[in-house]
């Protein structure tokens, strides 16, 4: 009996089915692919990743052995411009921890991977989402109106903050924190690596401090402005920028201004961050006798940087010995 | 004298709010509260670091390096310091405009000379822990639409990410961009043709995606997506259970660290505006090679990319195949200047039998990053046998936070 059907309804159903077929093969599709496993996870050990290197090198110092880390920007990377590959969602989506900068710093491309890794632990305002600028200290954070014929600035203030012991250790201690309210049986672990490293930190500030004194007040001028934590620490007076405004390529009448400034004050070194063409500072540079040093920002930037300790100590040895000549 | 005298008044002033604001966060605020507050907190010491800088340069001493800004003129209320403070819980708003001009003759789709193209708006906020939300207005020269609008769950279980709304489909890579982020100031001939034109497949729907790592570094990711079945001049639907549903399949490797390939696969189905039995079928294939060295990322990348559209529409009778498909490239020279190039062939969804092709070659201009100026000559041959020149310009300007775009 059940046989016998209206030929309408037979249509309807045979339609249905073909139109429920592609359909459910689609919307089932990320499931089926659920069922496939991921690869094992490092066993026991929580995995951090850090937006840069800089705050990899931080972590990996409080976390040693307990934590694998993992950073997405590489030191030679420009941290404004990072592009949002989706390899780096593979990343996010094992991290039980992220470490960023904050500030909108890397604004152009962490919020869409972090929206697209899948990962609940990571959102904002989730345990583990970890942004550092909340443990350190800000400067230029603008006190009038912000408007981008400012160029691009950062309204909540400078996030090349962590050019400063001071705020190294800040976001260590922040960052040991975190770990252990993440893992509290290794709190201890945590809080001793944070003491040494507090430890370390505070001799290698009294040699770089040492070796910058005979060069304090010493006028530069830096392509971004990317130094004024480090400026204020180590007593750099940062007179220009080779960018006439903050993410602005430099121009033929702003350079000329620079040049002449240089001479009025005597500038003798122009600091470029790695990610920046050197065209523009050399022919300065050849105009006003400057040497051009390329001072590098994070951890990574060169091979032999892999700390965040060989980080000043390359930075200021370039810098005296530029100074020096 | 007396400037100092008010500034003299005006840091323990400060100094109370701060102590104040601290005592009265001791309370057992939620994680939220404290958070802002805590970020009140910074934008209060930060003023006092200011105010106490300028009372030190005032009585002569040195100026403590604290601020390295313009000095701060008459001092503000706290409450309007920052730029972070006024938008509190506000959603990211931006405007970007697309303007155009045309000079040349295109009979077969002919263009305005000039025209406010589009404006379009954004809305863009975390909705709560579990999801964000964002909407797009486009305020044509005809009226107002909403481009996309849609929640993003972003809390799911097992690596899954749900959008829900009227959203662009997966279908392809064009498909999903908004004007102001594609690399030309027209789209390929192909989406005109047989993707249902400008808005392309763009309608009320669900979506689900994962992502999994596959062998080798492998990045995979399915999406699958159901739509109501209404995207003007592709699909229409009759009825409620003319749903259209949309599948794509996607391959990513970095094949160095600044070279990578990214192969998609996309399938789309829905009905016709003939009517319900009508079905139309679209098969796609993209592919897109980048280069773009980590340390000069500004001033050089080059983007090959192609997309191959088959689409198979169900007429009275029998069915209408056609293919279409474009191919471009485009090379940053440096900084400011980008050049590039198209080249579309492509067949008409309704009328296999007419194929129009075209080429055009592109230059951008980026005085900032939030601005951008495009060239466009444009050259197609129509299949009715009519050739059309044009020389397009685009001026695209941008204000407010507008979120970034998926890679």
């Amino acid at each position: 009996m059940l046989k016998i059907r209206a030929p309408q309804s037979a249509i309807r159903d045979s339609e249905f089915i073909v139109l429920a077929k592609p359909f459910w093969i689609c919307l089932s599709l990320p499931f089926i692919a659920v069922m496939a496993s991921e690869p094992a996870r490092a066993a026991g050990k929580l995995n951090v990743v850090a937006s840069t290197t800089d705050m990899a090198a931080l972590a990996q110092e409080v976390g040693g052995d307990r934590i694998a880390v993992e950073s997405v920007a590489r030191g030679y990377q420009d941290p404004h411009y990072v592009e949002a590959k989706p390899s780096y969602l593979l990343l996010l989506r094992r991290a039980d921890l992220l470490v960023l900068v904050g500030l909108e710093l890397e604004m152009g491309w962490l919020p869409p991977l972090s929206t697209q890794s899948g990962n609940p632990k990571i959102q904002v305002g989730a345990s583990g989402y970890f942004d550092a600028s909340r443990f350190a200290q800000i400067l230029e954070i603008p006190t009038t109106v912000v408007t981008r014929a400012m160029g691009d600035v950062h309204p909540l203030g400078n996030p090349h903050y962590w050019l400063e012991p001071e705020n190294g250790r800040r976001i260590a201690r922040g960052i040991a924190g975190k770990l252990a309210e993440m893992r509290p049986q290794d709190a201890a672990y945590f809080q001793q690596r944070y003491q040494a490293f507090d430890q370390k930190l505070k001799q290698a500030e009294q040699t770089w401090e040492a070796q910058m004194r005979p060069f304090r007040g010493r006028k530069v001028v830096t392509y971004h402005n990317s130094w004024p934590n480090f400026a204020q620490r180590f007593g750099l007076n940062v007179v220009g920028y080779v960018e006439p405004r903050p993410g602005i390529p430099p121009g033929p009448a702003h350079t000329v201004e620079l040049i002449g400034l240089m001479k009025r004050e005597g500038v003798k070194v122009i600091l470029v961050e790695p990610y920046f063409d050197l065209r523009t500072p050399n022919s300065i540079a050849a105009a006003t006798g400057a040497r051009v040093v390329v001072l590098m920002p994070s951890v990574g930037g060169e091979k032999q940087i892999t700390d965040y300790f060989k980080l000043f100590d390359y930075d200021i040895k370039l810098l005296t010995d530029a100074f020096k000549q | 004298m007396l400037r100092l005298a008010r500034l003299r008044f005006r840091a323990p002033v400060v100094f109370l709010l701060i102590v104040g604001l601290w005592a009265f966060g001791g309370c057992p605020l939620r994680a939220q509260e404290s958070g802002q507050m805590a970020a009140q907190i910074k934008a209060l010491e930060a003023r006092l670091r200011v105010l106490e800088a300028e009372v030190q340069a005032l009585k002569g001493g040195p100026a403590a390096p604290a601020v390295a800004t313009a000095p701060a003129p008459a001092p503000l209320p706290v409450y309007g310091g920052s730029a972070a403070m006024s938008k509190v819980l506000n959603p990211d708003i931006s405007v970007i405009g697309d303007f155009l001009g045309s000079a040349g003759r295109n009979s077969v789709r002919p263009v305005p000379a000039l025209e406010m193209h589009e404006t379009e708006v954004g809305f863009q906020a975390i909705i709560d822990p579990y999801a964000r939300g964002d909407f797009f207005l486009t305020f044509g020269e005809q009226g107002v639409g909403l481009e996309e609008g849609y929640i993003t769950f972003t809390a799911l279980p097992a690596g899954l990410v749900a959008k829900a709304g009227k959203f662009r489909s997966a279908f392809g890579k064009v498909n999903t961009l908004h004007n102001h982020i594609l690399p030309w100031t027209d789209r390929p001939m192909m989406t005109d043709n047989l993707v249902g034109g400008e808005d392309g497949i763009n309608d009320a729907g669900a979506s689900l995606t994962r992502a999994f790592a596959g062998p080798r570094n492998l990045f995979l990711e399915a999406t699958g997506q159901i739509f109501r079945g209404d995207s003007e001049g592709l699909f229409k639907s009759s009825r409620k259970s003319d749903l259209a549903v949309v599948g794509h399949l996607r391959a990513y490797k970095d094949l160095s660290e600044s070279t990578n390939l990214d192969i998609g696969g996309s399938y789309a189905r829905g009905h016709n505006e003939l009517g319900s039995s009508f079905l139309t079928n679209l098969y796609g294939i993209d592919a897109t090679l980048r280069w773009k060295p980590l340390r000069r990322a500004i001033y050089h990348s080059f983007l090959a990319r192609s997309e191959f559209v088959w689409s198979n529409r169900e007429e009275a009778v029998g069915a209408q195949r056609a293919f279409g498909f474009y191919t471009s490239g485009e090379y940053r020279l440096n900084r400011r200047w980008t050049v590039g190039g198209r080249y579309d062939r492509t067949g008409r969804a309704d009328n296999a039998a007419f194929t129009d092709s075209g080429a055009s070659a592109l230059l951008t201009y980026w005085p900032s990053e939030f601005s951008q100026i495009r060239w466009q000559y444009r050259f197609a041959r129509y299949a009715e046998k009519t050739d059309a020149n044009e020389l397009r310009l685009q001026f695209l300007f941008s204000l407010g936070a507008h979120g970034a775009h998926p890679f």
